[in-house]
């Protein structure tokens, strides 16, 4: 019989895994929302049509410019070939404008944008130790493009991809500083990057077991550090700062008067402290501990985002919330300050303050765990614990996306392409480290898998019941409140895995 | 990684592809008064759910066989009354007598695909898989490399999630049937291609090489004795289930002639669907004559219908040997999907078709090596190279297959691409689809004589290798 011929001709099989996520996009373009659409179609047409002092006052569009100003400037920058396309979308009053011109000229930078993040995912595979002889399968660059490529949560939140494809290239504060200044999402990981460049960086040198030797501080290193990162700020902010909008444009990219969670809460800590609140109050009440009249009115999901009052448990405030993300990733910035593991602990440092950041932040939307995944997918083919831990984050968090595609449309879709993805990353992992036990212990497999019935019970079981006309939010609260477990427990495994290694002088090939 | 895995995630992907494409438009879609396919589908279901069984082939006040009436065996209609009764439980109103006709609406939408995505999960992809499992050569991963050609086969998406049919349940029945008889197993084999012979009339064309194949082995096992007895088990398993399919029928000696009236219209013209289909045939010469004359009546509406599953039933044999000769199997496979863009176009699936032929031809190219495994001993060339070998001994037969091929998808692709861009001219307003129709002609019959030729060398072929074994 004849054998087909070995499927690991060089690097072809990357251009498959690429054209084949790409097709699949091409095919579910009908299903992409349009109010992502939308907002990219009117801040394109805003910062055509508008001179720069009116563009963070701007509100014709319930899609108010909410990102920093060097995005604002790509817009503007986009907005000139928009031009060739369709004049007509750049008219701030033509809400919903959606002609084919338009149509295809969004489609256009999306693919644009993808192929950025192909060619970064491309290079990060560059970085990792590759065992000669293995079959394509079970390469871990095979394995990281796969994870990374058909990203469950990439796949249905385009939006993040273009740029994240900037942030895979560690090459130095500029880029993290204008990646800053375009979407202030990377707030969340701007302290790792900042510590970890100035130990690294401004330090030139370090003892021989890896802690700090201060007598080698550069500190022209420092203020050369200094000045890339205030200049592009300069760029970014200065005419705002000029104008004497700044208060303007912080308060429109930190809309702090919206509530403590979005209208669907984000699984993390503030959805455990909503749900303990409302239980306190049932259970005081019911017990007649408390006077259900003296009760602050506890108002929390009713659709739009509102205001938020606890009633038993103390209400929480921005600042609180910002003390409380402080808190948590500062072990982890002086652990890294303090012994900086190379690459390989920047990641981690990384994860765990995305992580941190989303967990205790305020007004945090669901999307911004992928911050967290696509670094931790590096870790993962690299060691068997991170592989783990990623395992459990990237379920339980995928999963905690399902609201956002609510649809009985989409339903199939969106349960086909995550079991696509959580068995892929479920065997292949298994594969790469089959020595050495079962990635996941018994507690774990037994999570992830009530996440089945859970579904089962909030998409097919609850709406044929009576309680979905006055409780209907009480599925999306399940789903919030079973992954928060889950993320939670992720964190936790994380830092202790961060605190707990020393191995300063294992072998990497990542720099 | 494990083999479970690996077929789940083939199996994932492919139904990832036919849900997507269903999100697309269907045939007839708001264009009444006659609407498409899908109508005739959801109109089934109001007939079967509604009248009683002996006037379901008959044209009665209640039952106007000229709007979309009954043209498949009974299996089909049971299948569209099952439907009927879970549409019914959903909104009644899909299937309100007369009063649903054209009814369209987005949740209707969704339960039509749902049901053929049910259909398509419990019958054709499992039988797929096995067929790959078992009957595949090569290491596991180049089985589910097949398995996952095999099921993103663009031709099959397109009608059944797009276009809208249930063809995967007959030909997932008669993959059944083909299981059956390679494992040994004649009677549930015979079982499995009787039910997809009850469910579309079409499999009638893959009913011979059945027959011949069962006959020929009973012989072989000696026609007195044990072969005789084979055969009679066969034949009763055969009629029995006829007779259970056909039972509502048999009360009155009218009903089946008049369903097979229905089946088997030999006086709206036969000419009509023999034209469609005539690349099946073996007969090609004389059928030549006749697709000249006819070739303008193709375009029209009816035998359309009947001219659309045609491609299935002959791509689903070519489907199986696609990991034998990949190369001709691939490029066969989209010539077929490539000869319904005229439909697809009316039925606005542009995009899907582009995307999964696309997707197709990368994916199977690539995954099956197919432009690595084309010598001529893989190719099959033998016949050719002997014929040739006395003009043309130097003649590089495989380089002049890759050629053809090359070349022939970029007629398929420029001869898409202007009847979608162009205008054709006002003296010739069908000009486009007719030379979608002639350009495949062409190419089925290069193909049709290719598989002869293969198929009289194979005895000589399999000597030959277990002389070098």
């Amino acid at each position: 019989t004849v054998m087909a011929a070995p499927m690991t001709n060089d690097q072809s099989w990357f251009y498959a895994l690429a054209l084949g996520v790409s097709f699949l996009k091409c095919l579910l373009i009908n299903a992409y929302h349009s109010t992502d659409f939308e907002v990219h179609r009117n801040w394109l047409a805003l910062t055509h049509s508008l001179p720069v002092s009116q563009w963070y006052y701007e509100a014709t569009s319930e899609w108010t410019l909410d990102y920093p100003p060097l995005f604002a400037w790509f817009e503007y920058g986009l907005s000139h070939i928009a031009c060739f396309f369709d004049k007509e979308m750049l008219v701030v009053p033509n809400l919903n404008y959606a002609s084919p011109a338009t149509v295809l000229f969004q489609r256009l930078s999306v693919i644009v944008a993808d192929v950025v993040f192909f060619y970064a995912v491309k290079e990060c595979c560059k970085c990792l130790r590759e065992d000669k002889g293995k079959d394509l399968l079970g390469k871990p660059s095979f394995i990281l493009t796969v994870l990374l490529l058909w990203n469950f949560g990439l796949l249905i939140v385009d939006r993040i991809l273009g740029d994240l494809a900037i942030n895979k290239h560690f090459e130095g504060a500029f880029l993290f500083s204008v990646l800053l200044n375009l979407k202030h999402i990377y707030l969340y990981i701007a302290p790792a990057y900042g510590i970890y460049l100035l130990r690294c960086f401004c330090f030139t040198q370090s003892n021989a077991d890896g802690s700090l030797q201060w007598r080698s501080f550069s500190v022209v290193r420092l203020v050369i550090l200094g000045t890339i990162v205030l200049s592009t700020f300069a760029v970014s902010f200065g005419p705002f700062i000029a104008l004497g909008q700044l208060p303007q444009v912080l308060s429109r990219l930190f809309p702090f008067k919206r509530g403590l969670c979005h209208a669907y809460w984000a699984p993390n800590i503030w959805a455990l402290y909503n749900i303990a609140d409302k239980a306190f109050s049932i259970l005081g009440v019911k017990f007649r501990l408390l006077d259900i009249n003296k009760l602050p009115k506890a108002s929390m999901t009713g659709g739009l985002v509102q205001e938020f009052q606890h009633s038993v448990l103390p209400s929480v405030s921005p600042l609180a919330t910002l003390v409380c993300t402080l808190l948590s990733i500062l072990p982890a910035l002086f652990k890294i300050w303090h012994r900086p593991n190379g690459a390989r602990g920047f990641l981690r440092c990384l994860v765990i303050c995305a992580l941190g950041s989303f967990m205790f932040g305020w007004h945090v939307h669901e999307k911004a765990i992928m911050m967290a995944i696509l670094p931790l997918s590096l870790l993962a083919v690299d060691s068997r614990k991170d592989a783990g831990i990623f395992l459990m984050l990237s379920v339980t968090s995928h999963y905690s996306l399902f609201p956002l595609l609510f649809t009985t449309q989409e339903l199939p879709i969106k349960i086909f392409l995550m079991l696509l993805f959580t068995i892929f990353s479920l065997a292949s992992l298994k594969t790469l480290f089959r020595k050495g036990g079962a990635l996941l212990n018994p507690l774990e497999v037994t999570y992830l898998l009530g996440l089945i019935p859970l579904e089962l019970i909030c998409e097919f079981v609850y709406p044929l019941t009576v309680w979905q006309k006055t409780f209907p939010f009480l599925p999306l609260m399940l789903t919030s409140v079973y992954c928060a477990l889950g993320v939670t427990y992720a964190f936790i495994r994380l830092y202790i895995s961060l605190l707990t290694c020393s191995d300063t002088t294992k072998k990497t090939k990542m720099q | 990684m494990e083999n479970w895995s690996l077929f789940s995630l083939c199996v994932l992907l492919g139904l990832t592809s036919r849900w997507a494409v269903s999100f697309h438009s269907y045939s007839g879609a708001g264009k009444p008064p006659m609407f498409g396919d899908y109508e005739a589908q959801r109109h089934w279901q109001e007939v079967t759910y509604n009248l009683p069984v002996h006037e379901w082939y008959f044209n009665t006040t209640n039952n106007d066989l000229n709007y979309w009436g009954l043209d498949y065996p009974p299996l089909t209609a049971y299948h569209s009354l099952v439907c009927a009764y879970v549409a019914k439980l959903l909104n009644p109103e899909w299937v309100e007598l007369h009063a649903s006709r054209g009814y369209e609406s987005h949740s209707h939408k969704l339960f039509m695909r749902a049901t053929v995505l049910f259909t398509d999960i419990l019958i054709y992809i499992p039988a797929v898989l096995l067929y790959c499992f078992y009957f595949c050569d090569g290491s596991s991963k180049q089985k589910v490399a097949t398995a996952l050609c095999i099921l993103l086969y663009p031709g099959l998406i397109l009608i059944d999630y797009g276009h809208f049919q249930y063809n995967s349940v007959s030909l997932g029945l008669a993959l059944w049937g083909i299981l059956g008889l390679g494992l040994g197993w004649d009677l549930f084999g015979s079982l499995a291609f009787t039910l997809a012979l009850n469910y579309k009339q079409m499999e009638l064309y893959h009913s011979l090489p059945f027959f011949c194949y069962l006959l020929g082995k009973c012989i072989k096992q000696g026609l007195i004795g044990r072969g005789f007895f084979q055969l009679a088990k066969i034949s009763l398993t055969v009629l029995v289930t006829f007779a259970l399919c056909w039972m509502p029928f048999l009360s009155d000696p009218k009903q089946p002639l008049q369903v097979l009236h229905r089946l088997f219209p030999f006086g709206r013209g036969l000419f009509e669907d023999k034209v469609a289909n005539t690349w099946c045939s073996l007969n090609v010469l004389i059928k030549i004559k006749t697709l000249l004359i006819h070739l303008p009546t193709t375009l029209s509406p009816f035998p359309l219908s009947l001219y659309v599953s045609s491609p299935q039933n002959i791509s689903q044999p070519v489907c199986l040997v696609i990991n034998e000769i990949p190369l001709i199997a691939i490029w066969f496979l989209l010539t077929s999907t490539f000869s319904m863009l005229p439909l697809l176009v009316k039925d606005g699936l542009l995009l899907p078709y582009v995307v999964t032929s696309l997707a197709f031809l990368f994916l199977s190219l690539y995954l099956l090596s197919a432009l690595e495994r084309s010598t001529e001993e893989e190719l099959r060339l033998g016949l050719y190279r002997k014929l040739t070998r006395h003009w043309l001994p130097k003649l590089n037969l495989s380089r002049i297959i890759k050629w053809k091929f090359w070349f022939s998808l970029v007629a398929m692709a420029a001869l898409s691409f202007t009847s979608v861009w162009l205008e054709p001219p006002a003296k010739f307003p069908d000009l486009f689809p007719v030379l979608v129709s002639i350009l495949s002609f062409l190419h089925f019959l290069g193909f049709i004589i290719y598989f002869n030729l293969v198929q009289l060398m194979e005895p000589q072929r399999k000597k030959s290798q277990k002389k070098t074994n």
